[in-house]
């Protein structure tokens, strides 16, 4: 079949896809938990600083409400006009990462908010500080609590990469769609990379549920 | 998790199995039947490719194709309908019926030549590499490790394929404003463009100070239709053929691209 033959572009693609959601996701959640704890009521939104919250709100608000594609486009052929010149695989990572980052905000946000109070009174009186109690209390119930969602949300940004083929970035859309512009068969060349992007969010949403039990709450 | 890998396993064989039964489908030959009958001509158009496809200040398409599009509909005595395409989406919009001709910068090569049929050229063409005035490029060899933005499935793709050293980092862009924005934006160095379309954009752009490097291809347009559509192709290349001796198609060229057709392969 023509569009297997084409394997090596593929396969290039399939590694990008990878490597740019492997780099989102550590970075993205990181940003996420950060901005969680800031905006998290019982947490940071007492012990922030007003600016801080209010920055974080509004970069919350802004990537959340506007479309992925739109900020990417922002962040390639906006920002050098003010001096910022990016590669496109740079801009594609910051652009995932942005994004990632405010809807795990969200996310993790819900599951800190739902700790019970008496757990953090208990982890008080066992003379733990507040980010010991953050650390190793709060965050890892927490991170039960919403990983589904988180995971999923994961997902969505991986297959959100196929837009960054529109700047170069050689991921796997931008490998199907010059595969498809090479032999003109749109079918195979679309239906391969379906199939390819079904094969990897399953095998990513099962690495990610072993991962998070086995390394960051813990079986329990 | 049996049940599960059982699952995956069946996907995988209604995927195969729909790609064997696309390829073997088969098409009638009874556009021109149909368009004669539906009264009604759908012709693919770009709206990136000024002078040729573009959009006006009314936001509808003009340009020499979408001329040439509406003349050959006047000819048929057909409405004619407008199917705003990109580069790579021209033959397939072929290929899935979506348009019954494309007249949008179309080149002819042999690679398309095994999907698609093409008439007569009906107005010139020529690609080539543009970039900044102040770096020297003398052959293509001093192209090696530059970026150079190009339009995904436009024949500059494949053309600079062939003449560029290995080093040459090739960008594509969906369509050709993107492939401007980038270059507009600093983001590549030289881009390989219609003429007309880089003329466009260097008059539109004269802080980009960028000039006219390497020729490509000459490669004149000629209108596509679907692979095996020979009723409908005989139709349009006697249209085209009118046109030229009629002078019409000189005058489009002169009104659109300021000289004549010139001398066009059948």
């Amino acid at each position: 079949m023509a569009v297997l033959a084409e394997w090596p572009l593929l396969l290039t693609g399939i590694a990008w896809t990878l490597a740019l959601t492997a780099a989102a996701v550590v970075v993205g959640t990181l940003l996420g938990i950060g901005c969680a704890w800031v905006r998290g009521r019982g947490f940071g939104a007492t012990l922030a600083p007003a600016w801080l919250q209010g920055l974080v709100g509004a970069y919350v608000e802004l990537i959340r409400n506007t479309p992925f594609i739109v900020q990417l486009f922002f962040i390639f052929f906006g920002l050098p006009a003010a001096g910022f010149r990016l590669s496109a695989e740079t801009a594609s990572f910051i652009a995932m990462v942005v994004n990632l980052g405010a809807y795990a905000t969200e996310i993790i946000r819900a599951g800190l908010e739902a700790t019970p109070k008496g757990q953090m009174e208990a982890a008080h009186s066992l003379a733990l500080t507040r980010s010991q109690t953050f650390v190793w209390v709060v965050l890892p119930p927490a991170l039960k609590k919403v990983w589904p969602s988180l995971v999923s949300q994961i997902i969505i940004v991986m297959l959100g990469s196929s837009v960054c083929g529109q700047i170069s970035t050689q991921e796997l859309s931008y490998a199907a769609d010059l595969i498809q512009t090479r032999t003109f068969r749109s079918f195979e060349s679309f239906i391969v990379a379906g199939a390819i992007y079904l094969l990897l969010s399953i095998a990513l949403r099962q690495f990610l549920n072993w991962a998070g039990a086995k390394f960051l709450f813990g079986r329990r | 998790m049996k049940f599960f890998s059982l699952s995956k396993r069946n996907v995988l064989l209604t995927l195969t199995t729909s790609v064997l039964l696309a390829a073997t489908g088969a098409q009638a030959q009874n556009a021109l039947d149909d368009i004669l009958k539906s009264k009604v001509l759908k012709v693919a158009v770009q709206t990136d490719s000024a002078p040729y496809g573009f959009v006006g200040t009314d936001m509808k398409p003009i340009g020499l194709d979408i001329d040439m599009a509406n003349y050959i509909g006047k000819k048929l005595g057909t409405a004619v309908e407008l199917v705003p395409v990109v580069s790579a989406s021209r033959i397939p919009a072929l290929q899935t019926r979506k348009a019954d001709l494309v007249i949008a910068t179309l080149g002819k090569n042999p690679e398309r030549e095994k999907v698609i049929d093409f008439t007569a050229a009906y107005s010139p063409f020529f690609q080539a590499v543009f970039g900044p005035k102040n770096v020297a490029v003398k052959s293509f060899a001093d192209l090696a490790g530059k970026t150079v933005g190009v339009t995904r499935g436009a024949m500059e793709d494949q053309e600079l394929a062939k003449v560029a050293p290995p080093t040459t980092d090739t960008k594509r862009f969906e369509d050709n404003n993107a492939t401007i924005a980038a270059f507009a934006a600093g983001q590549v160095q030289f881009v390989a463009l219609g003429a007309s379309v880089a003329g466009n954009m260097m008059t539109k752009n004269p802080q980009l100070s960028s000039e006219y490097k390497l020729l490509l291809k000459e490669s004149p347009n000629f209108v596509g239709v679907a692979k095996g559509e020979d009723k409908l192709k005989a139709k349009v290349n006697e249209i085209i053929a009118e046109a030229k001796k009629s002078g019409e198609l000189d005058a489009m060229a002169k009104k659109w691209l300021g000289r004549p057709a010139g001398d066009l392969p059948i």
